[in-house]
């Protein structure tokens, strides 16, 4: 009988949504989506509430929100530690890096031939692994984090700058040098504004890389703050609404993250099809 | 329209692989050069407190033998890995807790059951998206959405709490495998179903075709392309999280749990033994993936 | 004087299938003020050759000269605008941005450059325009605005390859008119690449006549077409008997084959 009301909340949610999406407005579609976080969200507090699961196991959604609330300085310092110094901070450096590595290889057939293969084997490597050696390498504090984010997101935009660097056509580069361009110029006014969507598309990818790079190597040594230390010991006092706060925050960070480059992306590469047809 | 230009000249391209594989052994002998130097830069510090300590003073060269035959260097040297690996794979039974051999496999089981999984469980959404348009609008954003959450981050987590829960072993590490594949293969499957356009569509409706018939005719078809994309993406994400779900603490078996061993005893020859462990693991993974694309979609005549 | 020479010009492609010969033995020279078309069927090198004048392709054998040197340097020197088949805009830079690219590259002042700016786009009728992105405007539009593109830096030649190729025949029309126009007023030297025996015949004063396997001149045709040419031209006994000429002309180099 005590699964009647979480049923009824689902066909009720459900019902409503089908009724909902036969208009097809991009205002029927966020309600839509919202309509199906709430109903979630809803279910989720019923179910911990009327079969009375453990907080250990999981805890209800109005928990997390208290625990979040009661802990908002503690994850506000985790937040600087390991969000903006560990991810963002290594995220800059290594977008930096990559940029001016492929830069340097695009004038190097010969480099671009051995660095490539190599590159897009990197990629898809397990990375994170190295987080151990980079933690022994640059100490517990965030040094070692932002090296590790490095590392991950280094080959991703290597390897998409390298692309789009090239993603110039044949007439493009005949017409620069019919007007006989130095190098510079070409690179500055051709080259580099083709290769900004394929940037962007790199730096995208890399944004949640750069999460989790930071959050995993603090797993692996950390002085006493930092989402992935607080996620660790508090899982060991067994205070899961805590951690469940962290994983919110997080979400929440992964997500602005994202959208800050993805915004970015819109306003420097409005003229690319891609964005064009977001413009109606 | 190139009326009036020359066929391009068709150059063929030196298929030799000796002219494709030669800037790529160049670039990886420098890698090892730097490597080597690296490391009797990184160790040698070691070595000259050593020596302090005794007071005594060593030769250049001595110092430069000794920084690559420490025991626990802080950059071991790729020899040093090579007999790491070499060790871990040959030397010892593979059924041992000391065989990469062994670690690997416990690794490789549960990436390729997560995978599976999350395989299924992706394309099966996947389908229900592109034929529900409810499912679709509140499914879909946040399908998308998640994708820039840190979810790999939490796995040990979720790993803890599973086992606080009695369950352990393959299963939880399969399941943190599972939903890191299931979301590129969702959203690359939506993609593909959709590849047909409204003129192939309609064509279909010109034949009076069923639903199930467009979908195993069309949008099947259509979508292999993308599912095989998404596919090495999942393969790798899969493996990355199985690796990552067996550092808590407390795990024994598995590359991960190799790494975090390593890391605990300084022992740094085995953290990167293991690392090369992962790294030919997940290359053979996607590379065996490649080749099923291949041979999958020369059969339905895409070459790829 | 001759703005353009070209003696004994070849040019060999090497392929995996033996070498190619894009252009053998080609003689031709192009005085000051000429407006000269370049015609023949595919493979016959006419676009090899105007990429040879323009630097772009290097001719393995004979000498050529272009403003009075080598190629390569009439090149650095600026000395030539080209417009392509297609109009090759930037998608990141407006119209006026487009056409102020060359300027920028060759250093010219701030001032100067949106003054020229202003003055080709009037040129092509396109004043309104330049704040609009190519992406924005009709396949013609932006036709015109590569057109002023390869003006705006003042070169005393333009090579033109095909450059209304792609375009339906109502606009092909206005621009060849317009083109004309531009010819008279400025008095450049022009070179322009067709498949079109009409478009050839009404916009040249001579005629240049191509065949393919090797790529080589089989005739060169002056027009005895008077400088002012109203559309309605095409419909009078003279132009139609030139374009017959040319016509024939074609066939014969086909007749090796």
């Amino acid at each position: 009988m005590s699964a009647l009301p979480i049923i009824g909340l689902w066909l009720g949610g459900w019902a409503l949504n089908i009724w909902l999406a036969r208009f097809d407005r991009p205002l029927t579609r966020g309600a839509v989506a919202a309509i199906f976080g709430l109903t979630v969200l809803l279910l989720w507090e019923m179910t911990v509430r009327i079969y009375q699961v453990p907080t250990i196991i999981l805890p209800a959604p109005s928990q997390i929100i208290e625990s979040l609330v009661q802990n908002r300085s503690l994850l506000l310092t985790d937040f600087v530690q390991t969000i903006l110094r560990g991810a963002l901070g290594g995220w800059v450096i290594g977008a930096a890096a990559a940029i001016l590595a492929a830069i340097a290889i695009d004038r190097s057939p010969f480099l671009q031939k051995g660095l490539l293969p190599i590159g897009n084997f990197v990629a898809a490597l397990p990375i994170v692994g190295i987080a151990p050696i980079l933690v022994m390498w640059f100490g517990f504090d965030w040094h070692s984090k932002a090296a590790v984010v490095v590392v991950m997101v280094f080959f991703p935009i290597l390897v998409n700058m390298v692309a789009g660097l090239r993603a110039t056509d044949a007439m493009q580069r005949d017409l620069m040098a019919s007007w006989a361009t130095p190098y510079a110029a070409s690179l500055w006014k051709m080259r580099l504004p083709a290769a900004l969507p394929f940037l962007f598309n790199g730096l995208k990818i890399t944004t949640t890389l750069a999460l989790i790079g930071a959050i995993v190597a603090e797993f692996f040594g950390s002085p006493t703050k930092g989402m992935g230390f607080r996620i660790s010991t508090a899982v060991g006092r067994l205070d899961l609404p805590l951690v469940w706060a962290e994983i919110v925050v997080a979400a929440i960070a992964g997500t602005c993250f994202y959208a800050i480059v993805a915004l970015i992306e819109r306003r420097a590469t409005f003229w690319h099809p891609s964005q064009r047809i977001n413009r109606g | 329209m190139t009326d009036g230009t020359l066929p391009m000249p068709a150059i063929r391209s030196f298929r030799l692989p000796l002219a494709k594989a030669a800037p790529v052994v160049t670039v990886l002998l420098v890698i090892v050069a730097i490597w080597y130097a690296a490391a009797i830069g990184m160790n040698a510090r070691w070595e000259r407190d050593q020596a302090a300590r005794a007071g005594t003073q060593i030769a250049p060269s001595q110092l430069v033998l000794r920084t690559l035959s420490q025991d626990r260097p802080v950059l071991p040297a790729p020899h040093q890995v090579a007999v790491g690996l070499y060790d871990g794979i040959a030397g010892q039974k593979i059924t041992s807790r000391r065989s990469l051999v062994w670690h690997a496999w416990v690794t490789l089981s549960a990436t390729l059951a997560g995978f599976a999984i999350g395989t299924a469980a992706g394309s099966a959404l996947a389908i229900g998206i592109v034929h529900s348009r409810s499912m679709d609008q509140s499914v879909m954003p946040w399908a998308v959405a998640s994708q820039t959450v840190p979810i790999l981050a939490i796995a040990p987590m979720v790993i803890v709490v599973l086992s606080s829960m009695g369950i352990t072993g393959l299963l939880p590490k399969a399941l943190i495998a599972a939903w890191l594949s299931f979301f590129p293969v969702l959203v690359g499957m939506v993609k593909g179903l959709r590849t047909p356009d409204a003129m192939q569509l309609d064509q279909m409706r010109s034949w009076n075709a069923s639903r199930a018939h467009v979908f195993w005719f069309l949008r099947l078809p259509a979508s292999l392309p993308y599912l095989f994309a998404s596919l090495k993406v999942a393969i790798a994400a899969a493996l990355v999280g199985t690796i990552v779900a067996e550092l808590p603490a407390g795990a024994t078996a598995g590359l991960g749990a190799r790494l975090l061993s390593g890391s605990y005893y300084g022992q740094t020859v085995q953290i990167w033994a293991a690392l090369f462990t992962a790294a030919a693991l997940a290359a053979t993974l996607v590379a065996v993936v490649a080749r099923v694309e291949r041979i999958t979609l020369r059969k339905m005549g895409m070459q790829a | 004087m001759s703005v353009i020479e070209a003696q004994n010009v070849s040019l060999t492609f090497p392929t995996a299938d033996g070498p190619v010969h894009a252009l053998s033995a080609v003689n031709l020279s192009i005085e000051r003020g000429d407006f000269v078309s370049f015609i023949g069927p595919s493979g016959c090198g006419k676009t090899t050759l105007l990429r040879s004048i323009a630097a772009l392709e290097t001719p393995t054998g004979g000498s050529m000269s272009v403003a009075g040197r080598d190629p390569d340097a009439a090149r650095k020197a600026r000395a030539y605008g080209y417009v392509f088949q297609a109009p090759g805009l930037f998608p990141w830079r407006t119209i006026a941005g487009n056409i102020s690219l060359p300027l920028e590259i060759m250093g010219f002042s701030k001032s100067g450059r949106a003054e020229r700016v202003a003055r080709v786009l009037d040129l092509v009728e396109l004043e309104g325009f330049g704040g609009k992105y190519p992406w924005q405007l009709s396949g013609g539009m932006q036709q015109r605005a590569s057109i002023a593109r390869a003006l705006a830096f003042d070169a005393d030649i333009l090579l033109m390859d095909e450059p209304f190729g792609a375009l339906d025949e109502i606009v092909r029309d206005r621009l060849n008119e317009a083109l004309l126009q531009l010819w008279r007023k400025t008095g450049k030297t022009i070179g322009f690449v067709t498949h079109s025996i009409p478009e050839a015949v009404y916009l040249s004063t001579r005629i240049v006549v191509m065949s393919p396997r090797p790529g080589r001149i089989t005739r060169i045709i002056d027009s005895p077409l008077p400088a002012e040419r109203p559309l309605d031209i095409r419909d009078t006994p003279e132009f139609i008997a030139l374009a017959h000429e040319v016509r024939e002309a074609l066939r014969e180099g086909h007749a090796h084959d």
